[in-house]
């Protein structure tokens, strides 16, 4: 046992190891939040009148809203007026090329292993680079207009193609959803925006890398992705920040829309600051992630891997409006320390003939909360409806907690829904089988980890899965070998 | 709306609880008497549950009540024609028979004077006066006012209902029944029944509430029960809820187990308008093990919720839950398990399972099965799932001559009859099974 405590103690000590910050001359709006700046960042943006009524519509919404206080975490309470809302990189002239992004910042994504030009040669990957709020960098985007399909920071869809900005944008999460999303939509610097047209299936995956930067900046990002009538895209979404003390805000929006039969699959790998060992810093996580089959036979499937953040809030969400649609939601959330987590996803089945599967597998250990949050809804109209949900936790230590909260709603009699959950330490007797067969044990509990969570991992698209595997291995150090 | 139908409630009661304050006879002093100010407090500060309370989320309770009363006037006795009672009573049960009507314990058609010395049943409002050392040991001290607003509402107005204490290293020799009837024959009636349930050490004892409505008035039943299980003691208890449509129910049922304890819980709702269950159960000792079955069958507009939760303090222990639920034409059913393991209950193992079949498309189902665990040497498991009848299975019957609703009728019996095989007494056992086909031959086809 004592090994298992020298394990447990090697893994809670083991350190960030992204934390660096680059000197990058920032243009900052100053703090706080009002009208004048939700102006400010519309004009800085050089948005149309629409984009600016939009935002403001938002923020007087946002006025009078509470901030929600049912999540199964705790923080102190954050002051909106002691935020940044606005920082971009100072740049004169939109790059052409690689060659004109600023040295600098290509060395910070170097740090980080994504280098551009790598990237760019060896696995094929379009990358839209995000650091702080304004996207620096767009690759192979020359490649993809060719199919039509358009691939690009959001204040240039903003500019280049307003009707389909206008016409998406808030169509699957509106303004006045929640609180965060409210926040999102008043204040939002940058994100990506993503156009499949008909019938085209996108041939490499697309990914944006998402970074913190300069202090006391609240990021707040906005995705959207549409998918035209019989497309395919799979989007990945990954994310490391440097070490600060102050905790940061970050509230994104991710909006999808699937027409007939689309298809989208959006994958996550998160690993911001969570804190230090004693739950200081961290950034919070407050994510509104939703998408809807609007069209028959649609799909939409969600992978996430969370490991980083003080608080993770997030539900990814799919509204099965389409008759055949399906909606999937694979997650793994790995938390320690003092970290929290309260996550899990929704699936609202209007649609006949719809299904969903949920499989989500939780793992905590030092002091850290983890909890599963879902819903799984069925309307009159859904008939034949099908869900299975999975939700397993595993517990590593004795003073973390595994928690679980369903929620199953239905209201026809054709729908049928199975849940189950199980909660459960690596037992003695599995490290047991494990180390008589020669197998050490800190390799045991790293297999043991592994096969536990292998069902998600397996959704990963290739190029991602390597990142994941990375940051499973870099939060469970010590424990998985 | 809902707002102002709470505030209104709210304030009736808190006049109604000066008249009832008055009627005490300078009792308003007594020890007993702090703890239903203390409840009256709670109950002050939280009122009736919201839209937006969670506890309360799928059951519009507030607003229902305020439709049909206005609680200026809580406890009231009422007379039944003992002709009525006995059509009630459990047939072939050998039992001590308790029956409290309109929440006041009715000492004419209880039998509970030849019971050995070992053994006590008596009215609460006896008991205050009779056993205060007990009472205020025990009295409102596992039922919490501050985590249920009805909790608080029923220990603010309580005064009557049902004592019961078995000594240590006695085995009670028949079952005790306690029959709740409501008379809504002529006008709406409110009874809040309280009781208390202390059983000894390596005893053993078998309860079996029941709740009835005579008449077609509308009636609201809060009832609060506290069952103290001592050590090494097996209760065996069971609750069967066949109030009529335009009833109301809220039952707190808090037990409360010490080390080596055995609970076996069986929940029937079979009638009743809208009910909410509650069972709580603290398992706060090693060793312990707490069986919680329950059945809900419903049709018309019925809504049943059952909640319960289980609270492991220590570890070692062991709890197992099965409920299961029928929804037909517009009746909505609500289920929220919910296992709480703490830091200290290491070797924990705890089983949940709700399973539901929806047999109409106007019928809805909620169901929130939840686990809270913070001890990480725990084996805890909970599934739900919500379905209809299998095809095969009819096909099966079906393809052996048997009628379409005979074969439909007879596997909605095997799916019902698992939830109710664990009652003790096999009285009670037939008494249920004969209802429930009665029921599923009458409202179910």
């Amino acid at each position: 046992m004592s090994k298992d405590t020298q394990i447990l103690e090697e893994f809670t000590s083991s350190e960030y190891k992204y934390g660096f910050e680059s000197n990058i001359e920032a243009d900052s709006a100053p703090k706080g939040l009002n009208e004048d700046i939700v102006r400010f960042i519309s004009h800085k943006k050089e948005e149309p009148e629409w984009m600016l009524e939009w935002r403001l519509k938002a923020y007087r919404h946002w006025l009078t809203l509470e901030e929600p206080k049912w999540p199964n975490v705790t923080y102190p309470e954050i002051n909106y007026q002691d935020i940044i809302y606005y920082s971009a990189p100072k740049q004169k002239v939109a790059p052409k090329s690689l060659d004109e992004v600023d040295p600098e910042l290509r060395a910070t994504f170097e740090k980080l292993g994504i280098s551009l030009q790598e990237q760019k040669r060896l696995t094929g990957v379009a990358v839209d680079a995000v650091l702080d709020s304004v996207s620096v960098a767009t690759t192979f985007k020359d490649k993809l207009a060719e199919l039509g399909i358009i691939f690009c920071s959001f204040s240039e869809a903003v500019k280049e193609h307003p009707e389909l900005v206008k016409k998406y944008i808030g169509s699957v999460v509106p303004v006045n959803d929640n609180y965060f999303s409210a926040l999102n939509s008043a204040v939002f610097s940058d994100g990506s925006f993503c156009y499949i047209p008909k019938g085209v299936r996108c041939p490499m995956e697309l990914s944006t890398y998402f970074r913190i930067n300069a202090a006391n900046t609240g990021q707040f990002e906005r995705t959207l992705i549409i998918a035209d009538e019989g497309s395919y895209v799979s989007y990945l979404e990954g994310c490391t920040a440097p070490m600060r003390d102050e905790n940061q805000l970050h509230a994104a929006v991710v909006e999808i829309y699937a027409a007939k039969d689309a298809e989208v699959k959006y994958s996550t790998v998160q690993n911001w600051y969570p804190g230090d060992k004693d739950g200081k810093g961290g950034i919070y996580n407050f994510v509104t992630k939703r998408g809807i089959c609007a069209g028959d036979h649609s799909k939409i499937s969600w992978t996430q891997v969370e490991t980083g953040s003080a608080i993770t809030w997030k539900y990814p969400s799919c509204i099965l409006k389409g008759d055949h649609s399906v909606g999937e939601f694979y997650s793994v959330a790995v938390t320690n320390n003092m970290q929290q987590a309260d996550t899990g996803t929704k699936m609202v089945h209007i649609g006949k003939n719809t299904k969903s599967r949920i499989v989500s597998k939780g793992v905590s250990a030092g002091k850290s909360q983890n909890s599963y949050r879902g819903l799984v809804k069925v309307f009159k109209r859904a008939e034949n409806a099908r869900n299975h949900s999975q939700c397993d936790s595993l517990l590593m230590g004795d003073r973390c907690g595994a928690h679980t909260f369903p929620y199953i709603e239905s209201e026809n009699s054709t729908a049928q829904i199975e849940h189950e959950a199980t909660t459960s330490k690596i037992g003695e007797d599995q490290i047991f089988y494990c180390t008589q067969r020669g197998i050490d044990e800190e390799s045991a509990v790293a297999l043991i980890v592994n096969g536990y969570c292998k069902e998600v991992l397996n959704q990963l698209p290739m190029e991602f899965a390597v990142e994941a595997q990375k940051l499973l291995a870099l939060t469970l150090e010590g424990s998985v070998g | 709306m809902s707002n102002a139908i709470k505030a209104d409630l709210k304030q009736n009661i808190l006049n109604n609880f000066k008249s009832f304050e008055a009627e005490l006879n300078g009792q308003s002093r007594s020890e007993v008497h702090q703890l239903r100010r203390k409840a009256l407090d709670s109950f002050e500060s939280v009122g009736f549950p919201g839209v937006k309370n969670e506890e309360y989320k799928y059951t519009p309770i507030t607003k229902s009540l305020g439709k049909e009363f206005d609680f200026n006037n809580i406890s009231k006795s009422g007379t039944i024609e003992s002709k009525k009672v006995n059509d009630f009573l459990i047939k072939d049960l050998d039992a001590y028979n308790i029956v409290i009507i309109n929440g006041q314990f009715s000492k004419e058609y209880s039998n509970v004077s030849s019971v050995d010395p070992k053994l006590s049943i008596q009215s609460l409002a006896e008991a205050f006066a009779e056993q205060q050392a007990l009472l205020s040991t025990h009295f409102a001290k596992y039922a919490n006012s501050e985590s249920d607003t009805f909790t608080a509402l029923n220990t603010a107005f309580s005064k009557e209902g049902v004592f019961i204490n078995v000594d240590s290293n006695y085995i009670v020799d028949k079952p005790i029944a306690i029959y709740f009837i409501s008379d809504a024959d002529r006008e709406k009636v409110i009874a809040q029944p309280r009781n208390l349930i202390l059983v000894g050490k390596n005893s053993e004892v078998e309860i079996i509430e029941s709740f009835y409505t005579i008449g077609a008035e509308t009636s609201f039943t809060n009832v609060v029960s506290e069952i103290v299980v001592g050590e090494n003691a097996h209760v065996h208890y069971a609750k069967i809820g066949l109030e009529n449509d335009k009833a109301h129910h809220i039952g707190n049922t808090q037990v409360y187990q010490a080390a080596n304890s055995v609970f076996n819980a069986t929940t029937a709702t079979l009638e009743g308008g809208m009910v909410r269950n509650n069972m709580n159960i603290v398992l706060d000792a090693e060793g312990c093990e707490a069986n919680m079955y329950g059945l809900y069958l419903l049709n018309g507009k019925q809504h049943v919720d059952n909640h319960t939760m289980v609270d492991h303090r220590k570890p070692n222990s062991f709890s197992n839950e099965l409920y299961k639920g029928i929804m037909n034409e517009k009746s909505t059913g609500v289920f929220n398990g919910k296992i709480f393991v703490r830091q200290d209950a290491q070797k924990t193992n705890a089983f949940q399972s709700n399973k539901n079949i929806l047999l109409s498309d106007d019928a809805t189902i909620n169901t929130k099965p939840q686990l809270e665990i913070w001890a990480d040497d725990v084996k805890c498991s909970h599934g739900a799932t919500t379905g209809q009848l299998d095809e095969e299975q009819l096909f099966y019957l079906r393809a052996r001559g048997l009628s379409k609703e005979s074969a439909r009728a007879m596997l909605l019996y095997a799916f019902a009859h698992e939830a109710i095989e664990k009652v003790k007494s096999d009285a009670v056992r037939d008494y249920l099974d004969k209802l429930i086909k009665e029921r599923l031959n009458k409202n179910f086809q």
